[in-house]
């Protein structure tokens, strides 16, 4: 479990973060949604460290993330997976050199016990053949299944994925999130994701937390999200056509039901 | 401002350097990003140093010839000159300056590209200190390695004069040798090496600095290996004069 507690964080005085608070629950898809620029990336960042928030206190259950001395620090890190937006996966290394990578840095194993269980994750992603080749020789599907199996490599308690369907096609944006849900029962994990996908929101959002403008504006759920009557997150959910005609079927149809005579 | 400006900046490269020199995570990892680094950096220059040695120790010796046709200067003189000359400044300080254009825009790029794609965020993230673990073994590696690549430089310029020598009648190839081998200073060799550690170490560390503390995307990767070589190129000319006047005086 991850608690959030007050993070504020402005740039050059301008002010990203407006006092957040939230919990993210272990074994839970938590979803932190908003439009682009709404601060989810900042918010992110703060949580694991790469963005120092102005003030607040980031709980990992119950260790201060701000408060860590650096051999803390360090064991902490070990136990996070992130999936970047872009994937990150070192490109001077092959699909299978990067898999292991955290393996080699961290890990006390030999060589074939990394390659085995570097094996394993790639399996685990439902990744096969593409060991030998490189992060530009593989389509962008493929990469972040590379770097989920990354993330992963470790055993992580905390996953973050910030974006992990942009630049994907529906069916494998799809996939990705299945894979996403999977892993996070499956080990019982704190899994974070940032998105403004309904998509996705609606098939794995177990916790959702709404950003507007850099303020948190709606907690709920995927069941709870689309009878919400906050005006911000109905502008943001039902902002697609498709979801627009959606919610005029929905509303005519309780219309019908509540008078079925016309 | 720009005083300013400098200052900080010299504070973050310094900040920097601090985090690049501490131990390395795992020895094995560094090692094997080391001999990534000398393959990539040094072995794919050796090519360029062989030429450019070649072309400018064929060329000074032809001007000095020009420049001592008097019958006061013994016509030894020549190829006296064109060692002294690519001993004591070409084959270091010129040299790095090549290099610099060629090495230096390769890191910057390299890094720079690492930290626009997040590449260095998720080192990061995985708690490796991206600094060390990135840019040490190619300080490393330059550091090493440059030297030896002026020290090739010194015997590829001294061949291109010969070859000079031997192919037109601009000199002939006994006077050149002679020339070569009369008045040697040992010192001047060791002298060029003191310098090109100090050359090798600014062009890794500020190509470095460059790539790694770029934010935003794509153009300024661009901009960064430009500042690389432009500002590396100023701290040789620089510490060139300054190492002169120390070493040699
Ligand atoms: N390093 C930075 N410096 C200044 N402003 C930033 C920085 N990072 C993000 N911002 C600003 O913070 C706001 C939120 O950005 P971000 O969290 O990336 O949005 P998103 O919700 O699309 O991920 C944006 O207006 C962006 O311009
Ligand atoms: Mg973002």
């Amino acid at each position: 479990m991850i608690e959030v507690r007050n993070v504020i964080k402005s740039f050059e005085g301008r002010t990203v973060l407006h006092d957040i608070s939230c919990v993210f629950e272990k074994g839970k898809n938590n979803l932190i949604i908003g439009q682009s620029g709404s601060g989810k990336t900042v918010l992110m960042k703060c949580l694991i460290g790469l963005i120092q928030p102005d003030s607040g206190e980031i709980l990992y259950d119950g260790r201060d993330l701000l408060k860590l001395k650096t051999p803390d620090l360090k064991m902490l890190r070990e136990e996070i997976g992130m999936l970047f937006q872009g994937s990150a996966l070192f490109d001077s290394m092959t699909v299978m050199e990067n898999v292991m990578f955290p393996l080699t840095m961290f890990s006390n194993l030999i060589t074939i016990e990394r390659e085995k269980r570097a094996q394993f994750c790639l399996e685990r992603v439902n990744l096969h053949g593409a060991e030998d080749r490189f992060p530009s020789e593989i389509s962008g599907g493929m990469q972040k299944r590379v770097a989920i199996a990354r993330a992963i490599a470790l055993n992580p308690r905390y996953l973050f994925c910030d974006e992990p369907n942009s630049g994907l096609d529906p069916q494998t944006s799809i996939l990705i999130d299945e894979l996403i849900n999977d892993i996070t029962k499956e080990y019982n994990i704190t899994t974070i994701v940032n998105t403004h996908d309904m998509n996705s929101v609606l098939g794995i959002g177990d916790n959702i937390i709404f950003l507007n403008k850099g303020q948190k504006e709606w907690v709920g759920n995927k069941d709870q999200i689309l009878t919400s009557s906050n005006e911000a997150l109905n502008n943001f959910v039902f902002a697609s056509p498709l979801f627009k005609s959606v919610k005029k079927a929905a509303v005519s149809e309780e219309f019908a039901k509540e008078f079925p005579n016309g | 401002m720009p005083l300013v400006k400098s200052v900080s900046t010299l504070g973050s490269y310094v900040l920097l350097m601090k985090k690049v020199f501490s131990v390395p995570e795992r020895w094995s990892v560094f090692f094997q990003q080391f001999i990534r680094e000398v393959c990539k950096l040094i072995l794919d220059s050796i090519w360029i140093v062989v030429i450019i040695s070649i072309f400018i120790g064929a060329v000074i010796t032809i001007q000095t010839q020009l420049n001592m046709s008097t019958p006061l200067l013994p016509r030894y003189t020549v190829g006296l000159a064109t060692r002294d000359v690519l001993l004591l400044e070409f084959s270091s300080a010129i040299m790095c300056l090549i290099l610099s254009g060629k090495v230096g825009s390769n890191i910057a790029s390299e890094i720079g590209t690492m930290r626009v794609t997040e590449q260095i965020d998720a080192l990061e993230i995985m708690g490796v200190n991206s600094a060390c673990f990135l840019i040490l073994p190619k300080i490393a590696a330059l550091v090493i390695f440059i030297p030896i690549l002026v020290i090739l430089s010194m015997f590829t310029g001294i061949l291109g004069g010969y070859l000079v020598a031997l192919t037109t009648n601009v000199i002939s190839v006994s006077t050149y040798i002679y020339g070569i081998q009369t008045a040697f200073i040992e010192y001047y060799v060791f002298y060029s090496l003191q310098k090109s550690l100090v050359f090798a170490f600014i062009i890794a560390s500020i190509s470095s600095f460059y790539g790694y503390s770029i934010s935003g995307g794509a153009i300024e990767v661009g901009k960064a290996s430009t500042n690389a070589v432009v500002i590396s190129s100023i701290f040789i000319l620089l510490f060139d004069v300054i190492l002169t006047k120390i070493l040699l005086q």
